[in-house]
């Protein structure tokens, strides 16, 4: 039978079958963090085992971590207690452990394909929806609850039902000023949030084909934003010289029998897919959010949509379009902006870094923008210096803050007041997701820039040549 | 974990007609940091249930005496978000063991079979009939029954049956987990661990 990339990965790792019931998947690499697994490692001491995997197992420090001052103790005495507990069970387990202040410290999902973790055809969990990211490498990724961290944990398996299978196809040229940001939320807003529940997306087409591996990761981070379990790009050239000699790849023999593997991860001509969409590269713009959900963009050109343009409930719309302060038919730009956060597994990259200094390069910050720019982690942070982009960011007004999830949303002490705007190019625009009462613009690092350097929205097409 | 069985539960449920519910709502981020599954239940909604004073919003729903009830009746695309099982454990240390909608995200369906709570997929035109009779009645009872996967309001008799994988079923109605059978397969996963490579 002919098979999609999906199938090929699935099909590899099925353990066991139950009738009328789940798969059991074999779990190749699990990514633990201090939010998602405590409750999890306490399931295993009650049941009185230990991690089946720990050389599977990867942990590390994001969600709750400050962004300044980390070589002090956390001052939340709540998340200093969950990173405690996370050191504490990591030891236990024997599980490699990165933790604040460690030089391997970041988002997971940043960490993950910078050591080499994160492997084309691997099957990889961890309890974060944004696990997805992975899938940019030919992965499947997904994110778990608790209840299934503990699975992985205690038995490197999980029970999950196939899910179905969908292929979105975009070719076409990208304009200027438009980024694989921009292009994520353009299919996000077409397909709603909830589009591609119980599905999983393989992303084909000359857009993604082009894309670098950072924007490949950023489009696949987004999948879950449209209901997606996940989402994967086939594996090509471009992958594997990403891949090749990081830390946790393989090496030597084991480099070439996994390239035998690897180089058949791609859907085989006339395999089927439960569903198909395909759009244009060439019109697609650079996107922003009104509303509050990710599924709420819209080209910067254009306005925010009549509630009987969109699907679904009107006073649902509404409710969103108060909580934003907008309304109907108005244009986005020249809105008001208090907040800048560049960062988040979805755009904390060494690339999101250049391309936002590129535009801020010789301009001076707004004096009303307070500006958050937290690398993925302390590789990324570290490239940023060694590239001289910090010093054109500080000449421009900028500051550095230190690697984590941060404001993305909001468990530390990065978080935006009730009532101000921020433009961020995390990935989620929820009521009071970046702090109670927060209102989040979503955005590319560029169109975070102009806004930056302007103080309101802009199209940041009018800054680039 | 394993958790209480689940076989009929007949009660009045508590209204939420409003679409795409996020975890971010079912629990804010800031509510995450616990190392031990107690107390979710009072972050339950926390932002759309209190003002910043920590005062009670009046017009939110749980603050309303007149609705009551273990099952949680939200709009289309109810659990859409992040995986944090902290939203259905809120949800369940809350008192609820039913969330009807006519739409759920995958990760927030899953970790409700995860732990006991039911979620029960009905079709929109039977979920305007819900909130139509809370509505007409807000001490108008629900039945679930899972063993016929039929959902009933009792005050019209309609009803309609709803899906489930028949071995979370299994699990649901005997309090199994997922954990208890995966142990008992570990042979066969060991060995598929050797012929896998890291």
């Amino acid at each position: 039978m002919r098979k999609t990339l999906f199938d090929k990965v699935w099909d590899k790792h099925v353990v066991h079958q139950i009738d009328n019931g789940p798969d059991v998947l074999f779990i190749d690499r699990h990514m633990v963090h201090e939010v998602t697994s405590p409750v999890a490692f306490l399931g295993l001491k009650n049941r009185n085992i230990k991690v089946m995997h720990p050389e599977r197992t990867f942990a590390t420090a994001d969600h709750n971590t400050p962004t300044i001052n980390q070589h002090l103790p956390v001052q939340d005495p709540l998340s200093a207690k969950q990173l405690d507990a996370l050191e504490k069970n990591a030891a236990e387990h024997g599980i490699s452990f990165w933790g604040l202040g460690h030089e391997k410290n970041g988002i997971v999902h940043v960490v993950g394909p910078e050591y080499g973790i994160t492997l084309p055809g691997a099957t990889i969990v961890c309890g974060d929806s944004h696990t997805s990211t992975h899938g940019a490498f030919g992965a499947i990724a997904f994110g778990i609850g608790t209840s299934e961290v503990e699975m992985v944990l205690s038995t490197q398996c999980i029970l999950q039902p196939k899910p179905k299978k969908m292929r979105i196809t975009i070719n076409g040229n990208l304009d200027n000023g438009v980024t694989p940001k921009d292009v994520a939320l353009f299919i996000i807003s077409q397909l709603t949030t909830s589009g591609a529940t119980g599905h999983f997306v393989e992303y084909a087409g000359d857009v993604f084909k082009n894309m670098t591996m950072e924007g490949r990761m950023t489009v696949c981070n987004l999948s879950i934003e449209m209901g997606a379990r996940g989402g994967m790009i086939a594996p090509d050239e471009k992958t594997f010289h990403y891949i090749k000699n990081r830390e946790f790849t393989p090496k030597g023999p084991a480099w070439v029998r996994a390239m035998d593997y690897w180089q058949e991860l791609y859907t085989d001509k006339d395999a089927k897919f439960d569903k198909e969409f395909f759009f244009d590269g060439s019109g697609i713009e650079p996107m922003i959010t009104f509303g509050t959900n990710p599924g709420m963009g819209m080209g910067i050109s254009k306005s925010i949509p009549t509630a009987d343009a969109i699907e679904g409930g009107a006073a649902t719309y509404q409710k969103s379009l108060d909580y934003m302060g907008y309304n109907e038919g108005e244009s986005m730009i020249g809105k008001d902006i208090d907040f800048v956060f560049v960062g988040s597994c979805t755009n904390g990259r060494i690339e999101d870094f250049r391309a936002f200094t590129e535009i801020v390069k010789g301009r001076k910050k707004a004096d009303n923008v307070t500006a958050w720019l937290v690398p993925g982690s302390h590789k990324v942070e570290k490239a940023i210096k060694d590239e001289g982009l910090l010093n054109i960011l500080q000449a421009s007004g900028f500051e550095l803050r230190e690697p984590g999830c941060s404001a993305c949303l909001a468990m530390n002490d990065d978080k935006v007041p009730e009532g101000k705007y921020a433009i961020s190019t995390s990935n989620r625009n929820f009521e009071g997701r970046q702090g109670p009462g927060s209102r989040t613009l979503l955005a590319s690092p560029i169109m975070a820039a102009a806004a930056a350097v302007t103080g309101k929205v802009t199209d940041p097409r009018t800054l680039t040549n | 974990m394993a958790y209480d069985k689940f076989d009929i539960l007949n009660s009045t449920a508590v209204p939420l007609p409003i679409e795409n519910v996020d975890t971010d709502q079912i629990i804010p981020a800031r509510f995450l940091k616990a190392t031990e599954r107690v107390g979710f239940g009072d972050n339950l909604f926390r932002d759309w249930r209190y003002n910043s004073d920590e005062s009670p919003k009046q017009d939110f729903v749980l603050n309303n005496d007149t609705f009551n009830g273990k099952i949680l009746v939200g709009g289309k695309n109810f659990g859409s978000g992040s995986s944090r099982e902290h939203a259905a454990w809120a949800i369940y240390d809350y008192g609820f063991r039913c969330v009807v909608s006519s739409f759920f995200a995958d990760i927030f369906r899953n970790n409700c079979l995860n732990i006991g709570v039911l979620p029960v997929q009905v079709t929109p035109n039977f979920l305007q009939q819900i909130f139509a009779a809370i509505e007409t009645d807000p001490d108008c009872t629900f039945t679930v029954d899972l063993a016929q996967q039929k959902i009933r309001i009792d005050s019209t008799s309609a009803s309609e049956g709803f899906e489930i994988n028949p071995y979370k079923k299994d699990n649901m109605t005997n309090g199994f987990d997922d954990i208890d059978f995966l142990l008992n397969i570990k042979k066969e996963i060991k060995k598929f661990a050797q012929d896998t490579p890291l």
